[in-house]
């Protein structure tokens, strides 16, 4: 670290306090209009501290919703986006960590033709082939379902891609000292390659889990139901009444609500995160 | 206890690479076997053969009277140390020597045991509970030949399991090593790069090139008597001095054709006069460089009027064209620049045919 002098530090710590104000005022902005009375905000009368209504419109969100566009409370939207970020986020990792397993230590006819097939998917995401996805989860009666919230996003090829790159780093002697030890294939993934693949696993988590929380287009495609609406898509309905005014304070109540899940599994696994990111344990 | 026998061993890769051309080994029971080579020669494709962890083209691996071929390298009842001692990083030191117990299904009081005797034997006690990354190259090293003895196999195998460590760790578990399989009197074979290791742990000396074996012996008698060329420049250092006869020298001492000459370093003494001994061999050099080591002196000498001349036998580790070093006990060495006279009486020569293949001496 260069340590700077005088004049130089200031400047530099005003510039990053700056970048935080920036960052952060929408969002303090956000939690202020969440604890104010409706009315004030329509008005353009919004203080800019804190207002008395905080555990009202808390208690209304969680567990009533809006009055009209919704009609679901909060509380069941987010134990929607819950289910399906961790079912994203758990399943790739499980489905990932196998086939990655299956590529680099199986002999097999047409791997390589395999790990292709699962590379160019990564050329395909979702909102590319979203009609024929649709038409699937449709023909399968996923849609409504927690299945077809999930399952669409599961099949994709980065999370088994950074699995290949890490096992090949993995030293051959460590598969052979296993056989010597008398470890089959399953023992060897089970007490080697498993253990040592934990603080991937956890980074993977981390990225997987933010980017299932954060789908938008699709659960507004596949759900129809209010009951298995998710956050994301609650949100921007709370949005757009057509006859009657906007419940901002109920909206920006959902947004802090919507950005805690992220932020409590990005401060849980930081330490893990970082490690899987930058350190290779062998 | 068992004997490890290899008959007409044979590994060609895919691809039309062969990589052991027919190998025929016998390792008595409790015999130390070490296989020394030039890097590629082989002689760890042909210990992960007997391990199991390459397939056998052709041929025969027999470990105590069984062969081996098919079946899985654990249940070979063989035990390897690797070079990178490949320990379980995630695994203390304790489950890294009890994992392969437990996968046997060993009863959890006699694994307890086992661990604690051989953490005894080799004074890694009051390591058990730490991971391999708390270790030093050494301390691992230990749990590597800790995780082999637990198991009580058949036969040791090492593939070079101290190239890793410094030069004076090496030579205390190189000692270390071998009072092991003195106590244990398990068969153990071994593979390295290093002469001088070779020499010193093996009962069996077995000197590879090229997927082939050079010489099968004791250390000191393939010291003494090397069959090739290639052995007589692979094993020893400095290695031995080696000259090509013209067809009318090689007459002059009974042979047909060309041949080889070679001497060791330690054979030559310096002569007064130019007086050859009867039957011997006398160099004139001209000192290039000295070397002192303390108890004994090497002195680099470029013969005469042989400048143009090309390598001997083309063999790793042989010496430039011309050149020749005399091993001097003590510290007196002739000046650089000097001219010397090097003989070696006629009972020190070693007389190889021309392609190096053949040992005409007896």
């Amino acid at each position: 670290m260069v340590e700077r002098e005088g004049i130089r530090r200031y400047v530099a710590h005003a510039i990053l306090w700056i970048g935080i104000a920036i960052v952060a005022f929408p969002v303090y902005l956000a939690f202020v209009a969440s604890t104010q009375d409706n009315a004030a905000i329509a008005n353009g009368q919004m203080s800019l501290l804190p207002g008395a209504h905080f555990l009202e419109t808390y208690y209304r969100t969680v567990f009533v919703g809006t009055a009209g566009t919704t009609r679901e409370p909060v509380g069941m939207m987010m134990l929607n986006s819950l289910v399906m970020a961790m079912s994203i986020a758990l399943g790739k990792i499980a489905i990932s960590i196998l086939s990655a397993y299956a590529i680099v230590f199986f002999r097999f006819p047409l791997r390589m033709t395999m790990f292709w097939i699962i590379f160019v998917t990564l050329m395909l995401p979702v909102e590319v082939r979203i009609y024929p996805t649709y038409k699937i989860a449709a023909d399968l009666n996923l849609l409504d379902s927690y299945s077809g919230l999930a399952l669409p996003l599961i099949a994709s090829a980065t999370a088994t891609l950074l699995f290949r790159q890490f096992f090949m780093t993995v030293p051959d002697e460590l598969l052979e000292a296993s056989r010597i030890d008398g470890a089959g294939p399953f023992r060897f993934f089970k007490d080697t390659l498993l253990p040592l693949s934990r603080t991937n696993m956890a980074a993977l988590f981390v990225i997987l889990f933010i980017y299932g929380w954060n789908q938008y287009l699709w659960p507004l495609l596949i759900t129809t139901r209010d009951d298995m609406q998710t956050i994301q898509v609650g949100i921007r309905k709370m949005i757009t009444t057509s006859d009657a005014l906007t419940e901002w304070p109920i909206v920006m109540a959902t947004a802090i609500l919507a950005m805690l899940p992220p932020v409590a599994v990005v401060i849980l696994m930081q330490r893990l995160f970082v490690r899987g990111l930058v350190e290779t344990e062998k | 206890m068992a004997s490890v026998t290899l008959r007409n061993v044979r590994k060609t890769y895919p691809g039309g690479i062969e990589a052991i051309k027919g190998i025929d080994l016998h390792v008595g029971d409790g015999q130390f076997c070490v296989l020394v080579g030039p890097s590629g020669c082989g002689k760890s494709t042909l210990l992960r053969m007997v391990a199991g962890l390459e397939t056998v083209t052709s041929g025969e691996v027999d470990i105590g009277g069984r062969v081996v071929n098919t079946i899985e390298p654990a249940d070979r009842d063989i035990a390897m140390v690797f070079q990178n001692y490949a320990l379980y990083p995630h695994m203390t030191v304790y489950n890294n020597m009890a994992y392969g117990l437990r996968n046997r299904g060993m009863p959890k009081p006699e694994i307890d045991t086992r661990v604690r005797e051989a953490a005894e034997i080799l004074e890694i006690g009051p390591m058990l509970e730490r991971k391999p990354r708390q270790l030093s190259g050494g301390q691992r090293q230990r749990v590597a030949m800790g995780r082999a003895i637990v198991r009580q196999p058949k036969v040791f195998l090492f593939d070079e399991p101290l190239s890793n460590l410094d030069a004076k760790l090496r030579i205390a578990m190189r000692v270390e090593i071998r009072r092991l399989q003195r106590r244990l009197a398990t068969t153990a074979i071994y593979v390295t790069h290093d002469q001088l290791e070779a020499m010193t742990l093996a009962d069996i000396l077995v000197v590879m090139n090229r997927g082939e074996v050079e010489q099968i012996g004791n250390p000191l008698e393939v010291y003494e008597r090397p069959a090739t060329t290639f052995v007589a420049s692979f094993i020893g250092a400095p290695p031995m001095n080696l000259t090509s006869l013209s067809p009318v020298e090689a007459a002059s001492r009974g042979l047909e054709g060309g041949a080889i000459l070679g001497v060791r370093p330690e054979d030559l003494t310096l002569a007064a006069d130019t007086e050859i001994p009867a039957g011997g061999a006398g160099y004139d050099l001209t000192v290039e460089a000295i070397e002192r080591v303390g108890a004994e002196t090497f002195v680099y000498g470029a013969r005469t009027g042989t400048q143009d001349a090309g390598p001997v036998s083309n063999n790793p580790g042989e010496l430039p064209p011309g050149q020749i070093i005399v091993r001097l006990p003590g510290q007196a060495a002739p000046a650089v620049g000097s001219m010397i006279r090097a003989v070696a009486p006629a009972a020190k020569l070693h007389l190889f045919s021309a392609d190096g293949r053949r040992r005409f001496s007896p």
